[in-house]
């Protein structure tokens, strides 16, 4: 494991700039494919509006992949990402056009831990609402 | 319906191993749209210091519900799948998970509780290798909506 961020550069409160992932329908249905779930509520508008949704929404693990992708990026290995874990809060609703709609993940720095280890808070947005609460991930730093 | 408290602590060890394959992971590093270079290239991964590509680290969720998924369909519990939603989730590295990796895993049921008209009911998912090195540990919360009610 060798993360780009070095745990000495590192400061609590150290803020990481938000990163927009754009979410169309294609994207969930190649999801669903991938992780084997096939919950037409994450591809069929008519069945997803028979369960009362207002609209086809992203799998919740979907959402939680992009703040892996973010909190990855930010350490520059996926392999320093020993701890990751999110409270579903709101859903991800994805029309059917070209557009889509977007997640916006941010982070802070919360927690300097031992052994080189950083404790991340995440935000992951879509609109005005928070998608993920308790959104954390623990990072080893080289 | 409230849940089934009996299920909590029971253990179920998936069928069969889950052999990690390099395709698996591209296919998976591609629908989340991750173009990391160590989930698609050899190279890149061992540069990195890995035997071999890596998993993204959501990756688990794709074979660790297969050994719960058999309890969650036991008609004692009383859990009506319809009502699901995904609550919480958790992944614990020991290391990431490599293609080739042969990986064992047992999940356990480990709480049911009541909050407000839901019923949550939490899985967690240890994965070993068929070695015994343990990689990581996976933690599902679902809810069921209304089901307390």
């Amino acid at each position: 494991m060798t993360a780009a961020v070095k745990y000495d550069d590192v400061e609590v409160g150290q803020e990481i700039p938000p990163v927009d992932y754009p979410v169309r329908r294609v994207n969930l249905i190649m999801y669903a494919g991938a992780s084997g779930d096939f919950n037409p509520i994450h591809w069929s508008e008519r069945f997803a509006k028979t369960v009362g949704l207002p609209d086809v929404i992203a799998h919740g693990m979907f959402t939680m992949a992009q703040a892996g992708r973010f909190v990855s990026d930010w350490a520059g290995d996926p392999g320093a990402v020993v701890d990751l874990s999110v409270r579903f809060s709101s859903m991800v609703v994805v029309p059917d056009d070209d557009q889509g709609t977007v997640i916006t993940v941010s982070g802070v720095v919360q927690e300097k831990q031992e052994d080189k280890r950083v404790l991340v808070a995440l935000t992951a947005k879509c609109g005005d609402s928070r998608v993920l609460s308790r959104a954390r991930a623990v990072v080893q730093l080289a | 319906m409230a849940l089934n408290r009996d299920f909590v602590g029971r253990s179920y060890v998936s069928p069969e191993t889950y052999e990690v394959s390099r395709v698996k992971i591209r296919e998976f590093a591609a629908a989340i749209g991750d173009g990391n270079p160590v989930f698609r290239d050899p190279e890149a991964a061992r540069a990195a210091g890995y035997p071999d590509v890596i998993a993204p680290p959501t990756f688990p969720i794709v074979f660790t519900l297969s050994g719960a998924g058999e309890a969650l369909r036991d008609p004692e519990l009383g859990l009506n799948f319809a009502m699901v939603v995904h609550g919480e989730q958790r992944f614990e590295y020991t290391r990431p998970i490599y293609a080739g990796d042969v990986l064992n895993c047992t999940s356990t049921i480990t709480e049911i509780r009541t909050i407000g008209r839901n019923e949550t009911l939490t899985v967690r998912s240890d994965v070993t290798t068929v070695d015994g090195e343990h990689v990581c540990t996976a933690y599902n919360t679902i809810v069921e909506r209304g089901g307390a009610a």
